[in-house]
């Protein structure tokens, strides 16, 4: 593997973060997160639709007038998603509906478009579905993180299963309400960043 | 009074930014300073002036399963069911909506159109817009109650993202840890003022 696929591939979940560094996306990172499940299954949708919109805006990329590439770029996603939404109805409908809009939304999560931009109408299909790929991972890294979290602190469970018995169900752990809640979500983002830009002080912004 | 509750419940209880975290990639870019952040407040408030309404008619006249009956006759557009094209369809109203607003401010007050200018193509892609088309459409609700959830998700919106505005101003002269600074202090004060609206959260009207 040479250097720069190497960029390519590592750069996102890291320095290059879609979510906490570019601030792409954060929508659904926040909405879907209070459960662990929908979260890995709206990390596979954003997969499926980023890599699949790479490539065939990548493709398209010198056919593409510039005038309309955002109306242009703007179909090809929404038909991805709508491809990714009847798929999920079809073979997992509690989730689909447990994710009711944010499905939706991901034609206008900001990843795709982003990456369409900055990458896509740049590069050729092999290296922008790699970019596709690697931002996908990195938000779907903080997504599971974020996810994780939540419901571990906020229901006492993982997938479902309980792992910290909760005090109403007769063990011994109080469920911290605030982590199912929407703040809960900012702060933890928030925490993450500090974490992340306290490790690497490079990514620090001025002012 | 209805209206007025739909609207009330869209600004307070289910602030699009606050408690639906949609329209979050511009809610944190565009809200270093006040004045631009009003901007983009006002032209979302319009754009989903119109693009709400606008999506619930095509919503009811050609995608829900028989709405063709005006065009094909009751029974053959019993069968037709077009719900799946939502998206494309909502999402191309909303492009065009946003570039014909835009032609439309540049010709007839070109002042306001200097102050929004960079933020309306911006707002095609704003998940606020899209997202308020999608609920309304779970909603279930009719053409003046879509106009009045529209515009009460714009009104929600642009409070939220001008208040967190005129913190982040003040913010300049503290001393926040390197490590917080931009990105991340913007987290947490979005997350206190979340956590503001949620007192909101219980009531019902």
């Amino acid at each position: 593997m040479d250097k720069q696929t190497k960029k390519i591939l590592v750069d996102p979940l890291h320095v290059t973060n879609p979510i906490t560094i570019q601030v792409l996306g954060i929508c659904s990172a926040l909405a879907v997160t209070t459960q662990l499940k929908p979260a890995i299954v709206m990390s596979l949708a954003l997969t499926f639709v980023l890599v699949c919109s790479n490539t065939l805006i990548s493709l398209l990329r010198n056919k593409i007038p510039g005038s309309i590439r955002i109306i242009t770029q703007l179909a090809i996603i929404a038909s991805l998603v709508i491809v990714a939404d009847q798929i999920l109805r079809a073979y997992a409908f509690d989730v689909a509906r447990q994710l009711s809009v944010f499905v939706g939304l991901i034609i206008t999560n900001c990843i795709v478009m982003g990456r369409a931009e900055a990458f896509a109408m740049g590069n050729p299909p092999g290296k922008a579905a790699l970019d596709g790929f690697a931002n996908s991972m990195g938000y779907s890294l903080i997504l599971i993180t974020v996810a994780f979290f939540r419901e571990l602190l906020g229901s006492g469970k993982l997938m479902g299963h309980t792992v910290l018995e909760r005090t109403m169900d007769g063990g011994w752990y109080a469920p911290n309400g605030l982590m199912v809640l929407s703040p809960g979500a900012f702060f933890l983002i928030g925490i993450f960043i500090w974490i992340q830009r306290s490790a690497t002080p490079a990514l620090n912004e001025e002012a | 009074m209805e209206l007025v509750n739909i609207f009330i419940k869209a600004v307070f209880i289910e602030n699009m930014a606050l408690v639906f975290f949609l329209g979050m990639c511009s809610f944190l870019a565009v809200s270093k300073k006040v004045e631009t952040a009003n901007g983009l407040g006002m032209a979302v408030v319009f754009v989903l002036l119109i693009t709400t309404p606008l999506n619930n008619l095509i919503s009811n006249y050609f995608l829900k399963e028989g709405a063709l009956s005006w065009l094909l006759g009751a029974e053959r557009a019993a069968g037709i069911d077009l719900t799946f094209l939502a998206f494309i369809a909502y999402i191309a109203t909303i492009a065009a909506t946003v570039q014909l607003v835009e032609m439309t401010i540049d010709k007839f007050s070109p002042a306001l159109y200097a102050s929004l200018g960079v933020f309306l193509p911006l707002i095609a892609v704003n998940c606020a817009i899209l997202g308020s088309s999608l609920f309304m459409d779970l909603k279930e609700l009719t053409l003046t109650q879509s106009a009045a959830y529209g515009v009460g998700n714009g009104v929600g919106f642009w409070l939220a993202i001008v208040a967190l505005a005129a913190i982040r101003e003040k913010l300049k002269y503290s001393n926040v840890p390197p490590a917080l600074r931009g990105l991340g202090i913007t987290f947490m004060i979005t997350g206190l003022m979340a956590m503001a609206f949620t007192i909101f959260g219980g009531i019902q009207i």
